[in-house]
C-alpha cells in the first residue's frame, strides 16, 4: 500500500482526520496507536451509551455521507434495549459523482474509522458490523480484509477488544455497481442479498433496518469522526466548525482547478478561499461560472453565489445543500447543457427503477437533454425540462428523483442562456 | 372497540380507525384516491405515485396508500397540486407505454385507460423514442409485453404472497426493469392466471383470450367452476354463445380474485370437436345418431320390462351433476325404478364423517372459516393441487392473520412454508402424525380440520375423537373430489339400506340394467353382466359410453342451472352460461324419459324444473332448509346435514387424485389444460409443480 | 464468507459471491446462477433478479483486461469524454464491447470515486489517476506486452 498521497496537502487544512494521512504506514495498528489510536474507545467504553451519544450531540456532527442528518440524534433512535441484535452498518458505497473522500479514509486511517465503529458500538450495545464497500474499491476492499484480519489478530476485534471485555464482529462486504446502494435502505436491501431498492420510511433503519433488526447506518467519514470527538470532547469538535454545524470534514475538490484533490477543511470555510487559495484557483485565469458544492446531486451555485461558508446551514439558506463534500468547479468555458446531460445521464443509469417518476422522468429528461445537445433543441424544451423536474421533485419513493430533479431545476434557471445559445429551432 | 380519530377529507368531517390507510379510509367513505401499485390484500408498495395527495402543514405531497390517519389530519385529494401530480406522473408512465390500445386486450377494462380519461395526460409532450423490447410468452397461458408493463409489482405479489409460487420476480435497473419468470424465458408454475387478472394494463395477458374480442361485446356470466369441489364462482365472458373467458374480476362468490387454471380457462371442453351431439343408439360394433323420441323409446321400454319382471338395476351418478339433478336421479331410481342400487364414485367418507359429528353444532367449517380460523390443520392433502381455492385462504390467512397452519402429509407440501410444523408420515400413520401435534395443537385457541380420503372409516373417527380430545372448539373439512361430489352424497346418491356399491354392480353378473350419468367407471373396471343394458349420459364418448346401448349427450355444467354443493357443504346456484345444440341437461333427460314411460312414472318423480326439485331438497334433505333468497342472488348457503345417525356403506372411497391440471374426463378434453401437461402439476411437492 | 452473515442469511452472501464468481469464470452463466443459489440457498429465480441490477455483473463475458473510463462531471471537464473517444479509437471497439483477441473490453463508467485526481481509468480493479491519452496508450500497451 503505497503511503504517497494523491495530491499535495495544503497548509489551509485543518487536519484533524487527516492527520496521519502521509505517515509511513499510516494504515497499520502499531502506527495508530503510537498517534493517539484507541484512546478514545477505552475512554468510551468507561461512558455510558447515553454520555457517548450527548457527546456526538454536543459535536454537532452531522452525516458526512450526503444528508447531513445530525449523527448524536440518529443514534438515540436506536432502541439500546431491544432483544433483537443490533448492527452497525458503515456506507462505503461513495458513489456521488464529484466525492472520493472515504476511499482516503479507509485507505489512510483505517484504525481511525474502526474505533468509531466500536465507540458506536459501545453506545449500541451492537456485536456486529458490516462495512458496505462499492465494487470499484476492490483493492480496498482487499486492504480491509488485510486490516481486520490484524485487528482480530492483535485484539482490536473480535473478543475482549483492547482487554475491554467487549466483542465485536466486523465484516467487509462488497457491492456490485449501483449508485442507489449509497442510499441506505437500498443498501441494507442489497446487503441483505437483494436488488438495491430503497424501502418505505418508516420503519426507519433505526428500529428495523438490516434484516429487520434495529441497525445504525452511517458514512465512512461519520464514523471516522468520532475518536477526535470523545477524545478531545464533543464541544471542541463543534468549536472547529460553525454554530449548529460542527467539525472538519474532507471537501473533494475537483474540476477546473489547478491543484484539485481532498482537503480537510472546517465546516464554515469560505467556498471561494477553497477554490482560489486551497485548490489553487482556475487554470488560465479563465472566469468562475458555476459550483457544484457537494456532489452532483445539489442545485449548482453560479459563480456570484459563492460567496459563501461552506456549512450545511448556509448552502441550505441559498437554495443548495453542502452534501458529499463533492465540490466541483466550473469555469466560462463549461457548456451547461451537455454538462446537464452528463448529469441527467448518470441518473437514468443509476435509477433502480422502482417508481415512475424517477424512472421515466430521468430517461425522459435525459433524452431531451440528449437531442437538445445534438441539435435539436426546441425552445419549448427549456421550461418543459424545468416542469418536468419539478414533477419529480418530492414525488419520488427515494431522494434520488430530487438528487437528478434539484441540479437541473438549477442549470434551467440559472443558465438558461446557455439553452438558448443551443437552440435551433425556435417554436 | 378500536380507538377513532376524527379528520377531514376535502372539507368532509370523517371518522376512522386509528392509524388505518389513507386511502382505504377513503375509499370507505366514497372518495377514490387513485393507485395502480396499492392492492388490497397485498404488500404495500408505495411505487407508484398516484395515490399523492396534499396533508395540511406537510411539506411533501403525502403517500395515500400507507399514510396512517391521525386525528385532526386534514386531507385535500382533489386540490389543483395534486390534480396537477397525477397528469405529470400519468405523463411519465405513458412516455415509454407503447400506442397500443387498438390492439390491446385490455382496452375498455384499463386502468390506466380509465385514470387517463379523468386524470389527464392524454396528450403526450414526449417526443423522443420509446424504449421498446419483443412481446415474450412465458407459457401457453401466459403472454407478456414488457413495453405496456407499468411495473406496479401486482403481479409479483399475487404469485409469491398471494399464491405461494414464486415465479415472477423483478430484472434489471431503470427505465429497463421489467418482469421476469422464474426459467429465464418460460414460467413454470401452477398457470392460473392470477398474475393476468390482476395486471392493470394489457401487459400480462392471456394465451386463450387474446385478440378474441372486447369486453364490451361479452355478456358475463357468473356461474360456479365445474372442476374441483372447492366452489369457486367463475364468470364466464360469453359471445355469441361462445365462452370466451372466465374470470372473477367482479369478486363475487366465496373465491374474491382467487381462481385456479381450471376455473379460469378450464372451460374450452364445452366446444370440443369430439362432443356427442345427438343421441346414440347401438348397432352392430359401432353407434348410430337416432331422435331423441327413438332413443328415449328404446330406454323407457327396456326400464319398463325391467321393472315389470323384477330385474335388477344398477343406478350410477355423478360428482359433476347438479344437486336437482342427483336428487331427482335417485328419486327416480328409488321409486320409479324400484331399486336400491344407487351408488356415485365417492372421494370422501362422507358417511362416517355425517355420523361421526351426528347432532352437532358448528363442526362443519365453510371457506370463509379458512380464511378466519386461527388454527388450521392439513391431514393427507395436497391443497394447492387438489383444493386451490381452500389453500389459497389458508395462505391469505396466515399472511393477514398469522394464523397457525399444520401439516401432515406423505410428502412436503405448499404450506410447508408457512407452518408451524410439517409431519411427514407414511400412508396409514397420519393419525400418529396428528398425535405428535396434540400438545401445540390443543394451545389454539380453536381448529379447522380438513382430511383426504386416507382419513376414512375408523380413522375418520378417531380423527374426530381426538378432535374432541383437545378441548378446543373444532371444525372440519372433509375433502372430496368434484364440483358436486358433496351435493352427490348429501342427495343421496348412495346405496343406502342395503343397495349395491358401484364396485358390486360392476361385479355382478346378472345386471339387467346399468343407468350412468356422469361417470365413467369402465375406465378402470370391467362390467361383468355381458347382456346388461347399459344407459350413458355424459359429453363425451368415454370408455363407459363406448360399452353403452343407448348413449344421451348431457349439457355440461356452464350450459344449465341448479345448484351445486362444495366441499364444505355450501351451496350455490348455476346459471347457464351458454345454450348447447343437441346435448340436452340431465335433469331434462331424466324428466324425457320418465315422460316416455308414463304418466304413473311422471307422477312419482314429480315435475323435471330445478326450481321445483330444488325446493323439494329443502324440504326432505336434512340440513338442505337453505335460504333461497341467498342461493338466487348469488350467494353461497351452508348446509347442516347432521342430524341423524347414517349406516356405513359399502364399497371402496377414493379420491380420484386430480392435480391442478387434471380433472377426470373433462380435463382430457381441455385443450389448454392439456397444454401446459408439460409441467404438469404433480401431487406432493413433485418435480411438476413449482415450489 | 456464508458464515458472516446471520444464521438463515445466507442470502446476503449473493451478491458478493457473484462478484467473485465472475471474476473467474468471465461472466454470470445460469450455471453460475444455479450454483450460487444452492450455495446460498434461494431460488435461482432471486439470483437472476440481481444480475441485471447491478452494473459490475455480465452476463456475457469481458475482456482479459476491462477499461473502464469515467466520463461523470468532474472526469468530463478535464478531458474525460476524449479521453473515452481515445480509448474507442484506440482499441478499435465501443462501449460494452470486447476486441477480436478478447484481450481488451471497453466501458463507459459512472463516477468511480476519483474526481479530484482526474481523468479516472479503471482497469479491471486497479486504479489510474490523471490519464492523458498519452498515458492511456502507454498503460494499453503495457498490457498487450504482457
Amino acid at each position: 500500500m503505497p503511503t504517497k498521497l494523491y495530491n499535495e496537502p495544503s497548509p489551509l487544512e485543518t487536519r484533524v482526520l487527516s492527520k496521519r494521512f502521509g505517515l509511513e504506514n499510516s494504515h497499520t495498528l502499531d502506527v495508530y496507536l503510537a498517534n493517539d489510536g484507541f484512546k478514545a474507545f477505552l475512554k468510551a467504553h468507561e461512558m455510558t451509551p447515553a454520555q457517548i451519544i450527548d457527546e456526538v450531540k454536543a459535536s454537532a456532527l452531522r452525516g458526512r455521507g450526503g444528508a447531513g442528518f445530525p449523527t448524536g440524534m440518529k443514534w438515540s433512535f436506536v432502541p439500546r434495549t431491544s432483544p433483537k441484535p443490533k448492527y452497525i452498518v458503515i456506507n462505503a458505497d461513495e458513489s456521488e459523482p464529484g466525492t472520493c473522500k472515504d476511499r482516503l479514509l479507509m485507505e489512510y486511517d483505517p484504525y481511525q474509522m474502526i474505533e468509531g465503529i466500536l465507540i458506536a458500538a459501545l453506545a449500541m450495545d451492537s456485536h456486529k458490523g458490516y462495512l458496505y464497500i462499492r465494487g470499484e474499491y476492490r483493492y480496498l476492499l482487499d486492504h480491509m480484509d488485510r486490516v481486520i484480519a490484524e485487528a482480530y489478530s492483535r485484539g482490536y476485534l473480535g473478543k475482549n477488544i483492547a482487554g475491554t471485555g467487549f466483542e465485536f464482529d466486523l465484516v467487509a462486504h462488497s457491492g456490485a455497481g449501483a449508485y442507489e446502494c449509497g442510499e441506505e435502505t437500498a443498501l441494507l436491501d442489497s446487503l441483505e442479498g437483494k436488488r438495491g431498492i430503497p424501502r418505505m420510511k418508516p420503519p426507519f433503519p433505526a428500529v428495523a433496518g438490516a434484516w429487520a433488526s434495529p441497525t445504525l447506518l452511517n458514512n465512512v467519514e461519520t464514523f471516522s469522526s468520532i475518536p477526535v470527538i470523545i477524545r478531545d470532547g464533543g464541544p471542541a469538535f463543534a468549536a472547529l466548525g460553525t454554530p449548529k454545524n460542527g467539525g472538519t470534514r474532507l471537501v473533494c475538490i475537483s474540476g477546473h482547478v489547478n491543484k484539485p484533490g481532498v482537503y480537510e477543511l472546517p465546516l464554515g470555510f469560505p467556498m471561494l478561499k477553497a477554490i482560489y487559495e486551497v485548490a489553487g484557483g482556475i487554470p488560465g485565469g479563465k472566469k468562475l461560472k458555476a459550483v457544484v458544492p457537494g456532489g452532483s446531486s445539489c442545485p449548482l451555485l453560479r459563480a456570484d453565489e459563492c460567496d459563501i461558508p461552506m456549512d450545511y446551514d448556509t448552502l441550505a439558506k441559498v437554495g443548495s445543500m453542502l452534501g458529499s463534500g463533492g465540490m466541483v468547479v466550473l469555469d466560462e468555458t463549461t457548456d451547461m447543457v451537455k454538462f446537464a446531460l452528463r448529469i441527467m445521464r448518470f441518473y437514468a443509469h443509476e435509477s433502480c427503477g422502482w417508481c415512475i417518476p424517477c424512472r421515466e422522468g430521468t430517461t425522459w429528461l435525459k433524452k431531451i437533454l440528449q437531442r437538445f445537445d445534438d441539435g435539436g433543441g426546441r425552445h419549448d424544451d427549456v421550461a418543459l425540462l424545468g416542469e418536468l423536474s419539478k414533477n419529480m421533485l418530492g414525488r419520488t419513493f427515494c431522494a434520488l428523483g430530487d438528487a437528478a430533479a434539484m441540479p437541473t431545476i438549477s442549470i434551467v434557471d440559472k443558465f438558461a442562456a446557455d439553452f438558448e445559445k443551443r437552440l435551433t429551432v425556435l417554436v | 372497540m378500536a380507538e377513532t380519530v376524527k379528520l377531514t377529507i376535502n372539507g368532509s368531517p370523517i371518522e376512522a380507525e386509528k392509524g388505518a390507510l389513507l386511502i382505504e379510509v377513503a375509499r370507505a367513505n366514497g372518495i377514490e384516491i387513485p393507485a395502480f401499485c396499492y392492492y388490497e390484500g397485498l404488500s404495500l408498495q408505495a411505487a407508484c405515485r398516484m395515490c399523492l395527495v396534499e396533508v395540511e402543514k406537510t411539506p411533501k405531497l403525502q403517500v395515500g396508500c400507507t399514510l396512517p390517519v391521525a386525528e385532526g389530519m386534514v386531507v385535500h385529494t382533489e386540490s389543483d397540486v395534486v390534480k396537477s401530480a397525477r397528469k405529470g406522473t400519468l405523463e411519465f408512465l405513458l412516455t415509454n407505454h407503447p400506442l397500443d390500445c387498438p390492439v390491446c386486450d385490455k382496452g375498455g377494462e384499463c386502468e390506466l385507460q380509465d385514470m387517463v380519461f379523468r386524470y389527464g395526460a392524454g396528450e403526450s409532450r414526449f417526443v423522443e423514442r420509446k424504449q421498446h423490447v419483443d412481446e415474450q410468452q412465458w407459457s401457453p397461458v401466459v403472454f407478456f409485453d414488457a413495453p405496456r408493463c407499468i411495473l406496479c409489482y401486482r403481479c409479483v405479489r399475487v404469485c409469491n404472497e398471494g399464491l405461494g409460487v414464486n415465479a415472477l420476480g423483478i430484472a434489471n435497473r431503470g427505465v429497463i426493469a421489467e418482469i421476469v419468470p422464474n426459467h429465464h424465458d418460460h414460467l413454470e408454475c401452477d398457470e392460473c392466471g392470477a398474475c393476468i387478472d390482476i395486471c392493470p394494463v394489457g401487459a400480462l395477458t392471456s394465451g386463450i383470450y387474446r385478440y378474441q374480442t372486447r369486453p364490451w361485446e361479452m355478456n358475463h356470466v357468473g356461474t360456479i367452476c365445474t372442476h374441483c369441489a372447492d366452489g369457486c364462482r367463475t364468470t364466464l365472458g360469453v359471445r355469441n354463445e361462445k365462452i370466451i373467458r372466465g374470470n372473477n374480476r367482479d369478486s363475487s362468490g366465496i373465491n374474491g380474485e382467487f381462481l385456479c387454471i381450471k376455473g379460469r380457462y378450464g372451460f374450452d371442453f364445452t366446444e370440443h370437436p369430439e362432443r356427442l351431439q345427438s343421441p346414440l343408439l347401438k348397432v352392430g360394433d359401432g353407434f348410430e345418431p337416432v331422435s331423441w323420441s327413438k332413443a328415449l323409446e328404446v330406454v323407457a321400454k327396456k326400464f319398463a320390462a325391467v321393472k315389470a319382471a323384477g330385474g335388477s338395476f344398477g343406478v350410477i351418478g355423478s360428482s359433476h351433476t347438479t344437486n336437482e339433478e342427483s336428487f331427482f336421479l335417485q328419486k327416480f331410481a328409488r321409486q320409479a325404478l324400484g331399486t336400491k342400487n344407487i351408488d356415485h364414485h365417492r372421494s370422501g367418507d362422507l358417511t362416517t364423517f355425517v355420523d361421526a359429528l351426528t347432532d352437532r353444532a358448528n363442526v362443519l367449517a365453510t371457506v370463509t372459516d379458512l380464511y378466519t380460523a386461527k388454527a388450521v390443520l392439513v391431514v393427507a392433502s395436497d391443497l394447492s393441487q387438489q383444493h386451490p381455492l381452500l389453500a389459497n385462504q389458508v395462505r391469505a390467512n396466515v399472511r393477514h392473520h398469522g394464523a397457525h397452519v399444520y401439516a401432515v402429509t406423505s410428502g412436503p407440501v405448499r404450506e410447508d412454508k408457512q407452518s408451524i410444523a410439517s409431519v411427514r408420515v407414511e400412508k396409514g400413520g397420519e393419525l400418529a402424525g396428528v398425535e405428535g401435534l396434540r400438545e401445540k395443537l390443543a394451545a389454539e385457541g380453536e381448529l379447522v380440520i380438513l382430511f383426504g380420503d386416507a382419513i376414512q372409516g375408523e380413522s375418520l373417527r378417531k380423527l374426530v375423537a381426538f378432535g374432541d380430545s383437545l378441548g378446543i372448539p373444532v371444525k372440519y373439512v372433509c375433502l372430496v373430489d368434484y364440483s358436486n361430489s358433496r351435493g352427490a352424497f348429501d342427495m343421496g346418491l348412495i346405496p343406502r339400506e342395503g343397495g349395491m356399491s358401484r364396485e358390486q354392480m360392476l361385479a355382478s353378473s346378472d345386471l339387467d340394467v346399468l343407468w350412468v350419468v356422469g361417470a365413467n367407471p369402465l375406465k378402470s373396471t370391467s362390467l361383468a353382466a355381458k347382456n346388461a343394458f347399459v344407459v350413458v349420459q355424459d359429453l363425451f364418448m368415454t370408455e363407459t359410453a363406448k360399452r353403452a346401448d343407448v348413449i344421451f349427450p348431457a349439457a355440461s355444467a356452464y350450459e344449465k342451472s341448479g345448484t351445486v354443493t362444495n366441499v364444505c357443504g355450501e351451496v350455490q346456484k348455476l346459471k347457464a352460461a351458454i345454450k348447447v345444440m343437441g346435448a340436452k341437461a340431465d335433469l331434462e333427460i331424466f324428466g324425457l324419459i320418465a315422460k316416455e314411460m308414463g304418466p304413473d312414472v311422471v307422477k312419482t318423480v314429480g315435475i323435471w324444473s330445478p326450481e321445483k326439485v330444488f325446493e323439494e331438497i329443502r324440504k326432505t334433505v336434512h340440513g338442505y332448509d337453505v335460504s333461497v333468497p341467498v342461493i338466487a342472488t348469488g350467494g353461497a348457503a351452508p348446509t347442516m346435514p347432521l342430524n341423524g345417525r347414517v349406516a356405513a356403506l359399502p364399497g371402496t372411497v377414493a379420491s380420484a387424485g386430480d392435480t391442478l391440471f387434471t380433472s377426470g374426463t373433462l380435463s382430457r378434453y381441455s385443450k389448454i389444460l392439456n397444454s401446459v401437461m408439460e409441467a404438469p402439476g404433480e401431487l406432493y411437492g413433485g418435480k411438476g409443480s413449482a415450489s | 464468507m456464508l458464515a458472516s452473515y446471520p444464521e438463515g442469511r445466507k442470502r446476503s452472501a449473493v451478491v458478493p459471491m457473484l462478484i467473485y464468481a465472475q471474476d473467474e469464470t468471465g461472466a454470470v452463466t445460469p450455471e453460475l446462477i444455479d450454483e450460487v443459489a444452492k450455495r446460498c440457498e434461494v431460488a435461482p429465480l432471486q439470483v437472476d433478479e440481481v444480475v441485471g441490477y447491478y452494473s459490475m455483473l455480465h452476463r456475457k463475458p469481458q475482456g482479459k483486461y476491462h477499461v473502464q473510463v469515467c466520463t461523470n462531471i468532474s472526469c468530463m471537464l478535464v478531458g474525460g469524454t476524449e479521453l473515452y473517444e481515445h480509448a474507442k479509437n484506440k482499441l478499435g471497439i465501443g462501449h460494452k464491447q470486447v476486441t477480436s483477441d478478447g484481450q481488451f473490453s471497453l466501458e463507459e463508467v459512472e463516477c468511480m470515486g476519483a474526481c479530484s485526481w482526474a481523468p479516472a481509468v479503471e482497469i479491471n480493479y486497479d486504479f489510474h489517476h490523471h490519464v492523458t491519452p498519452e498515458k492511456l496508450d502507454q498503460l494499453i500497451e503495457a498490457v498487450r506486452k504482457r
